[in-house]
């Protein structure tokens, strides 16, 4: 499988980005031995034969890509991202950090979760307008 | 599903593969039985090699063989046999001793798995005789030169002196930009394998058959015995336009193993053997009436260069035809440095040359008082002001109205620091943005397949640019066909013949070549037709038939139409294709060709902590047809990014002693995530430029970066009060 | 990377045996560093022990006040727990400052503390001077490119910083870090956790190369209502602090009972700026004790051919931070 990609090899860039045990990790840093037992989704694993996961589509819809390099990585981030607001878990810009609870998913929300994925074509826009999308269909 | 149109936002062809992993890049072939290689790069920037001891390294497991200068294969003129850029570089081939710069290829290990190549590599003893190098660029502008290049290196227009006689007003400043590196997310990569005398390339690269000629020279066997493949490239803006020294070594490499070798760089060594962006420094005096009339432009430009090859960075570009001065005059001169040969990173000259030409004229509307939007449509060029040539298509007017508008630039209160939110100041800025439409000759084919599909070739490259996907589009625009039964193939030497995809061209050369080969392909439909008494259409003029939506048909009965799967199976079952070349007419000399754009920032500066935030950005551009809007967007957006990336975050820092790149990873080589872009407003105006291309497109790969980054630091200026001029404008500077 | 062997530790006495049998191994958390670091030849340990398995990654109250960040508990759930976002929330901000998500998920409390230097002459194996990398070859940075070095508490043999956002908040919490070694667990103040580099900037921290950290021990807070993380920075994410400040306030109406601030980006240590933290006792929270403090805190700065700004800089985000800190509704 060559869909996860190599683009730093130091967890700079996260082009390598899988979820393992159900999180988004880098994992050109992590060893295989160190997850053993965990199942481990990359992007040849999303789509369930011809039928892509929402988040795939709206990356389609809506050019969150270019040259497709960073694209596996964005699209596990971001499915793993979804899964992270649901969870309420907060980010650096969540306005209310003391007190627990649901999760607003501002534009800012989703370009803060979504840095640790450089894009260097420079798709960010469309990323974020993916992931809004994606949310909405995959909400309820 | 109907016909596809010129201009639709089609979503991209090869989309799917890209968003489940399938899309396969040049390093990701599996090629039986290949080993794995790793450059080793030197840690002194001048000097020689006296002694290289691989002893250790040649035990250590795994290893196959050790390439070095000591036993490297001999090449035709030492390895310079294909200097001739873009493809062409002067590289470091292991042909002898010598260091020009830290970080160069000097030996090359292959082992059995990438990690064991690692391994050994770092166990290769290095003992150098080193001269001090030379990497102060500034002191070494008494010793400039002018570079052996297209570009001239001083140009005047009317009398210098009377021009700035002339001014009433006169801004004179230095502007300066850093040495960058491309970074495309995708490692350079080579996978290189012989079969006897055939040697077959997986590059990454943004020009398979420059690749092709420079290895064939380099090496000195035909060009025919070398193919190279490249299906997706990760991005390339301009790095992946030359062929590199490891794509050579690579198949060097593979020559001694005997066996395939899969080279792919290590991030750090992103930073010098590729190329990068040279720092410039831009001296620029702007003459004026109190009115705002330009009388005279100075544009003097200083810019780094190896001490192995001349690369000019052409800053001055853009002076010479954006503002209709009666007298202007630049010039480019290089330093010689130890450090990697620099080379075009997206739009080459103009990136840089219009983040200060851009600065300079904010400068000037402040001088004079004067809205900056409106100082540039005083000097608004109606032809190209140094080669007195028409312009081929211009509507910038509309780009500067429609940006203002879309913007709400009216609302600008003039006056620095006049717009406070709390602990930031509110800036608006804007720019012009211009780079010039390039097209060259380009070959491509269309097939008509027996299953009813449609392929279209052409041995071009995609870079993300979406050139699969224009492809298709225009070839089933062309046929009245949908896009969903056009197959588009790209990236293999064997295709007909496409060129570099630099300088914005790819779209504008490589789709009057699809269109021209669907005439002949539907031609030959024709031909096959009315000579066959078989078919309904047998003796038939060719001009009473006509070719819809899949269909050959009569014109007197459109009704009569015959799918052509029908003519091809009527004809002996085989495909039937056509190749075609186009290449631009010779009236286009008669021209002066270029993109236009107007682009307007708003900034928050939280001084204090000397933090800057592009909140918006609008561009309005006249880049002539776009293809496919969807994909024509991004492309400018990405350029946008760029921009914003110069302006504020981007740049190589060298050790001062060593001139190594010291942040030479992605953590501290900053370019711009996610977070920090604001909301982009893009549009184009859309208006055909017929006189440049069939179609009326012209390039959008680079006019993003251009402007952009003046409107922030414009910007900025409006919010502080504080001029920059150095690029980047990081927080060690912005901080108050 | 260089071969090693690898086991996988079932209880804390394990790694700690580990490790006294061999003095080449390393504990293997989250790996965010580690790994990083044998990439580019700057580690190279023998053996790695990992430590994922043991019962240490579990966010638990103290009796008395207080909360236990388990040694294995991930960045990224310490900064969503509800608990260390009621009574930390500094903590949680500094964490959700620093990295990017998938690093954070991955990257341990324990390990946090134990990050290396982003110093680029450390990281480049290229370098033949540094001290930290090779004691006694020299320090490249100082006659180097020295923009993100120290300007607080450096040695001639060292201007490396600390690169950790989670550590600066802790800095300013006063957490203990309970270790456990050969002859048993102790405590270890968590001032006292981080060292200067002096002329051993080889050695980062006081943990011993055969102790195990079990837990970040952290004290009940009167901070959590005025406690503000600035982090200064050259984008807007996933990136390290050019400077970073952790302020914390007890007020009583607007007197300053008592603060505490802690400086990242700055030195070899999270640095606890205590001459600050005691000027700003009992006076009123304005922005004339804070422009104060910023000037007591940054006293003894020395500052390199690029690195000036730092001083500026740490005091104007010291003042902001503060500021905010004060302004933030309980």
């Amino acid at each position: 499988m060559t869909g996860t990609k190599k683009g730093c090899d130091h967890g700079q860039c996260g082009s390598c980005t899988v979820i393992a045990g159900g999180r988004r990790i880098n994992s050109c840093l992590s060893l295989a031995l160190v997850h053993q037992g965990d199942t481990v989704t990359t992007i040849e694993g999303l789509a369930h034969g011809d039928q892509l996961h929402p988040v795939q589509t709206a990356f389609l819809e809506h050019d969150g890509y270019q040259c497709g390099y960073c694209t596996p990585g964005q699209i596990m981030s971001a499915v793993a991202l979804l899964d992270e607001v649901r969870k309420g878990q907060p980010s650096q810009v969540t306005p209310e950090l003391r007190k627990a609870g649901p999760v607003e998913l501002t534009p800012d929300e989703i370009k803060e979760r979504m840095s640790g994925n450089l894009c260097r074509c420079g798709a960010y826009p469309g990323i974020v307008a993916a992931v809004q999308q994606a949310y909405g269909q995959t909400q309820s | 599903m109907s016909a596809a149109a010129i201009g639709e936002p089609l979503t991209r062809v090869d989309g799917r593969a890209k968003v489940t992993g399938a899309a396969k890049y040049a390093a990701e072939f599996e090629v039986p039985h290949a080993a794995h290689a790793v450059m080793v790069t030197s840690t002194v920037a001048s000097g020689r090699i006296t002694r290289m001891d691989t002893t250790a390294a040649e035990r250590s497991p795994g290893v196959v063989t050790i390439m070095t200068p000591a036993n490297a294969p001999r090449l035709p003129n030492n390895g310079r046999a294909a200097v001739n850029p873009p493809a062409g570089r002067v590289l470091q081939l292991l042909q002898d001793a010598e260091v020009h710069y830290n970080n160069q290829p000097i030996a090359v290990v292959v082992a059995e798995t990438l990690n064991q190549a690692l391994l050994a590599a770092a166990l290769i003893d290095v003992r150098y005789q080193s001269t001090p190098p030379k990497l102060d660029f500034q002191a070494g502008f008494p010793a400039a030169h002018v570079g052996k290049n297209k570009i001239p290196s001083m140009l005047s227009e009317g009398d210098v002196a009377q021009g700035f006689a002339a001014a009433e007003v006169t801004v004179e400043q230095i502007y300066t930009t850093p040495k960058q590196n491309h970074n495309p997310m995708e490692p350079h990569g080579t996978i290189a394998s012989w079969d006897g005398e055939l040697l077959t390339l997986h590059d990454a690269t943004q020009y398979i058959f420059g690749v092709k000629q420079t290895v064939a020279k380099t090496l000195g066997i035909p060009e025919d015995n070398v193919r190279v493949l490249c299906p997706y490239t990760g991005g390339g803006f301009g790095s992946k336009g030359s062929t590199w020294s490891h794509v050579v070594l690579a198949a060097m490499a593979a020559k001694v193993a005997k066996r395939p070798v899969k080279l792919v760089l290590e991030r750090p060594q992103m930073f010098g053997p590729v190329g990068g962006r040279p720092e410039t420094y831009q001296h620029i005096v702007l003459g004026a009436k109190r009115d705002g009339t330009l009388t005279a432009i100075r544009h003097d430009c200083y810019s780094h260069v190896s001490t192995v090859e001349d690369f000019v960075e052409p800053s001055s570009s853009q002076t010479r035809m954006l503002y209709a001065a009666p007298v202007i005059t630049t010039s480019q001169k290089l330093v010689s440095l130890n450090v990697g040969t620099p080379t075009f990173q997206r739009a080459p000259g103009e990136a840089t040359g219009t983040f200060a030409l851009e600065i300079a004229m904010d400068e000037l509307a402040v001088a004079l008082n004067m809205d900056p939007v409106a100082l540039r449509l005083k000097n608004y060029a109606e032809a190209d002001p140094t080669s007195h040539k028409p312009f081929s298509s211009k509507h910038l007017r509309e780009c500067y109205e429609q940006g203002a508008g879309r913007f709400g630039w009216s609302k600008r209160n003039p006056a620095p620091r006049s717009h406070r939110e709390g602990n930031l100041l509110i800036g608006y800025g804007m720019a012009t943005a211009t780079y010039p439409a390039n097209r060259s000759e380009s070959q491509a084919a269309v097939r008509f397949e027996p299953n009813g599909r449609v392929t279209v070739l052409s041995g071009t490259q995609d870079l993300g640019t979406g050139t699969y996907t224009i492809m298709a589009q225009v070839a089933a625009a062309k046929l009245g066909l949908p896009i969903t039964l056009v197959d588009a193939k790209l990236g293999d030497t064997r295709q007909p013949q496409g060129p570099v995809s630099g300088g914005s061209q790819t779209a504008a050369s490589v789709t009057p070549a699809v269109q021209a080969a669907a005439e002949q392909a539907v031609l030959k439909l024709v031909t096959l037709e009315i000579s066959n008494p078989g078919s309904p259409f047998y003796g038939a003029l060719p001009e009473e038939l006509d070719f819809k939506e899949g269909k050959l048909l009569r014109r007197s009965a459109p009704a009569s139409g015959i799918p052509f799967t029908e003519i091809v199976g009527r004809n002996g079952g085989a495909a039937v294709e056509a190749k075609a070349s186009a290449k631009p007419s010779q009236d286009v000399e008669e021209y002066s060709q270029h993109s236009w754009g107007a682009v307007f920032a708003e900034v928050a500066v939280d001084e204090s902590l000397g933090m800057p935030h592009v909140r918006r950005l609008t561009a309005v551009y006249d880049v002539g047809t776009l293809l496919n809007e969807k994909t024509g967007k991004s492309q400018l957006i990405g350029g946008l990014v760029w921009a914003q990336s110069l302006a504020l975050e981007e740049e190589t820092h060298i050790d001062p002693t060593t001139g190594r790149p010291v942040n030479n990873n992605l953590a501290e080589y900053h370019m711009p995530v996610n977070l920090d872009i604001g909301a982009l407003d893009v549009s184009a105006l859309g208006t055909p430029d017929k006189n440049f291309e069939p179609l009326g497109g012209r390039g959008i790969g680079e006019i993003g970066i251009t402007g952009a980054s003046a409107a922030i630091a414009n910007a900025i200026y409006h919010a502080t009060g504080k001029r920059f001029r150095d690029a980047p404008i990081t927080p060690d500077k912005l901080l108050a | 990377m260089n071969s090693f062997t690898f086991r996988r530790a079932d209880a804390p006495d394990t790694a700690v045996e580990a490790l006294a049998h061999d003095h080449a191994a390393k504990l293997l958390g989250g790996g965010t560093n580690l790994i990083d670091l044998m990439k580019q030849g700057v580690e190279q340990p023998t053996a790695l022990i990992d430590i994922n398995p043991l019962p240490l990654a579990e966010i638990t109250p103290l009796p008395g006040g207080g909360l236990r960040l388990g040694a294995t508990a991930r960045n990224s759930d310490t900064a969503a727990h509800p608990e260390v976002r009621a009574q930390y929330p500094m903590l949680a901000q500094a964490i959700l400052a620093g990295a990017s998500a998938q690093l954070r998920n991955m990257a341990t409390d324990a390990g946090n503390l134990l990050q290396r230097t982003r110093c680029y002459y450390f990281y480049d194996p290229a370098y033949l001077a540094c001290n930290k990398r090779k004691p006694g070859s020299g320090c490249a940075a100082i006659t180097g490119f020295n923009r993100i070095h120290a300007i607080l508490g450096a040695s001639p043999e060292c201007i490396a910083t600390n690169p950790s956002d989670m550590a600066v908040a802790l800095a300013a919490l006063e957490p203990t870090v309970r270790v456990r070694g050969p002859k048993g667990e102790r405590h270890i103040h968590f001032a006292d956790f981080h060292r200067l580099p002096g002329k051993t900037p080889e050695i980062d921290t006081n943990l011993r190369a055969d102790e195990l950290i079990l837990s970040i021990d952290l004290p009940r807070s009167s901070y959590a209502a005025h406690s503000h993380y600035l982090k200064v920075r050259d984008r807007a994410s996933y990136a390290f602090a050019l400077v970073s400040v952790a302020a914390a306030l007890d007020l009583d109406g607007t007197t300053i009972r008592s603060a505490r601030l802690a400086l990242g980006g700055v030195a070899h240590k999270p640095w606890r700026a205590e001459a600050a933290e005691k000027s700003l006792k009992g006076k009123p929270a304005t922005a004339d004790s804070f422009r104060a403090a910023a000037e007591l805190a940054l006293a003894g700065a020395q500052t390199y051919k690029d690195n000036a700004f730092k001083v500026p800089m740490a005091k104007q985000a010291i003042v902001r931070a503060l500021t905010v800190a004060a302004g933030e509704q309980a």
